[in-house]
């Protein structure tokens, strides 16, 4: 079979297992929010007043939780398959569009916060791993350490106490000035955009810089005792020329997986750091939801952001498949 | 060599169990130092630390932040531990099931933990939690469901090389049944690792407790850190030593947690303590 061919049947093949997860999912997700309705009516009755069996019966009709329970799973279903993902009622919105429109910012807060916390967890791991034992390699580690212990929401805050309010450097939340502009892809725009993005991006970073630091160490120094190196050692390459380009390239593996296995905690995360910035992604969205007691919100948000995992997961797997030949995608 | 020895040649391990057992004392000496409900308002608000008998300061409501932070360890630690526990016992059975018996069992359980691993676990315990109504049962469950995974797919692992081993095949050969293999000879021989993850695991969890409380989903009658900081982010303008204190006493907290269990780590896996 030829290269392309046994390529597209990996990519297919990859699709078919992740479909048992996405449905698992929404059952999941179908049992959670079925205990929730079953709350909600009780939530709704008691603000009506006047909790008469009739009343409460009528709601159950409404929401469809007088049919048996399979059959409101086939509806569920079917309407998550039609996209439809249910209507928040203190939004007056449907979930999707209101989930859909906070995508954006999400998105973009992800995308740098991944940049920024692989980038500089490679260079980090990378010269720890080469001053191994040395002052360098200490501080990074402690470095990486306390990050790694360090609740976000409070490093959150104290970036907003020194940079924002005492420093006055960037601002103190949200996504942009107030109406400041108009046109999405003015420079003006971009940059004000940017400057609200930094503080956001470096807290929710932090964590994940220090679990790729970490990492970036410990497969350095694996692949540094591995025979190849010998070999090259052998062969009478330069110590520089062995670490930078036959290490290295083989070092950054595991930190490309690490970094797709990841994207569902940097998820929970952005939850957080959207809160404590008032940044308005779906993270913000969910903590909206939380305080409004909106669960039907809330689940599809958690749905939405289940399936983007997959979907990123599959993406990488497919990347790694083609990044690294040795790994077998008959 | 003995247990400790081997644990006390890591330096900052040592320093972590000092730190961690100073800790619970706080924790335990809570009532005593502060016999006042952390809850209640017993000065003048707003007070700098070392003001009108503040050690830390009040909050808004005069409310003693030193009060709330010894009462609050009580809470993060007891939540951790109790976590753990749940996740490690539910996860070594699943796993201990999985590895020994293989097959469809095992089938399914890899098929569960990949979706664990799928889904976003803070979202998920944030969901749990708001459903089953904040309160210290459901943060000990929500915490146990999306944690329990990790200690399964270990204790699988650990079982599937073991029950080929020479001794394993020897007890079936003397008739041996199979939940006193399970229990009575494979289990003791991988407590190892189970005490390592679940010692990495309680830091992990007082992480989720604290991220919980500070959304507003922590248990309403309990003070917490995680809580002092929710409630005292309005005032980073005025009054920054109500959220910067419970702030480090988490880090300390977790930090300590995570040096004592990469100290068990190294004590109890001797092969892999050149590793790293």
């Amino acid at each position: 079979m030829s290269r392309t061919a046994r390529r597209l049947r990996y990519v297919l093949k990859r699709l078919l297992q992740a479909l048992p997860i996405v449905l698992a999912i929404v059952v999941v997700n179908f049992f959670l929010l079925h205990m929730a309705e079953g709350d909600a009516v009780d939530v709704l009755a008691g603000e009506a007043g006047s909790a008469t069996p009739e009343y409460m019966a009528e709601l159950r009709a409404k929401f469809g939780l007088d049919q048996p329970l399979p059959v409101q799973l086939l509806v569920y279903l079917k309407n998550v398959f039609s996209f439809d993902l249910g209507y928040s009622f203190r939004h007056e919105m449907p979930v999707l569009d209101l989930v859909l429109d906070r995508f954006v910012p999400t998105l973009l807060l992800m995308v740098s916060t991944i940049l920024l916390a692989v980038g500089f967890g490679i260079v980090l791991g990378l010269l720890a791993a080469t001053g191994l034992n040395t002052w360098r390699d200490t501080l990074i580690s402690i470095f990486a350490l306390v990050t790694y212990a360090t609740p976000l929401f409070w490093v959150g805050l104290m970036f907003i106490v020194i940079f924002a309010l005492n420093l006055g450097w960037f601002p103190t939340s949200g996504m942009k000035n107030v109406a400041a502009f108009n046109d999405t892809w003015s420079w003006a725009n971009i940059k004000d955009v940017a400057h609200h993005l930094v503080l956001p991006t470096v807290t929710l970073s932090l964590f994940y810089l220090a679990l790729y630091t970490r990492l970036m160490r410990a497969s350095m120094l694996e692949q540094a005792g591995m025979d190849y190196v010998t070999t090259a050692r052998a062969k009478g390459l330069t110590e520089n020329r062995i670490m930078f380009v036959h290490v290295l390239r083989n070092a950054l593996l595991p930190v490309v997986t690490m970094a797709g296995v990841q994207v569902g905690a940097l998820i929970g995360g952005s939850v957080i750091v959207e809160s404590v910035f008032a940044w308005p992604g779906l993270g913000m969205l969910a903590f909206e939801a939380l305080f409004a007691r909106d669960l039907n919100l809330l689940l599809g948000i958690f749905l939405l952001s289940a399936l983007l995992v997959v979907a990123v997961n599959l993406v990488v797997d497919i990347i790694y498949s083609s990044l690294d030949p040795r790994i077998e995608v008959g | 060599m003995t247990f400790w020895s081997l644990f006390k040649r890591n330096r900052s391990a040592v320093l972590g169990l000092v730190i961690l057992l100073a800790i619970v004392f706080m924790a335990a000496t809570a009532q005593l130092f502060f016999p006042e409900d952390p809850f209640r308002l017993i000065g003048k608000p707003m007070s700098s630390p070392g003001e009108n008998g503040f050690l830390l300061g009040s909050d808004s409501l005069g409310r003693d932040v030193a009060s709330g932070i010894a009462h609050g360890a009580k809470t993060s630690l007891l939540i951790g531990l109790m976590a753990t526990v749940v996740a490690v016992g539910f996860g070594t059975i699943m796993g201990g099931l999985a590895g020994y018996y293989g097959g469809r069992i095992d089938d399914l359980l890899m098929r569960v933990t990949e979706m664990f691993q799928t889904i976003p676990s803070f979202i998920f315990a944030i969901l749990l939690v708001a459903i089953m109504k904040p309160s210290i049962e459901s943060i000990v469950i929500a915490i146990a469901v999306v944690s329990w995974p990790a200690v399964a797919r270990l204790v699988r692992g650990e079982f599937l090389s073991l029950k080929t081993r020479e001794f394993v095949q020897a007890c079936h050969t003397v008739g041996m049944s199979d939940i006193r293999i399970i229990l009575g000879e494979i289990l003791p021989n991988c407590l190892s690792p189970i005490i390592v993850i679940g010692s990495l695991m309680v830091a992990t969890a007082i992480l989720i407790e604290s991220g919980l409380a500070f959304l507003g989903l922590g248990d309403p009658n309990i003070m917490s850190w995680g809580f002092q900081i929710g409630a005292g982010r309005t005032l980073l303008r005025s009054a920054w030593w109500v959220c910067t204190f419970p702030g480090i006493a988490i880090l300390v907290t977790v930090l300590a947690i995570n040096l004592v269990g990469e100290g068990l780590n190294d004590a109890l896996n001797p092969r892999l303590r050149e590793r790293t």
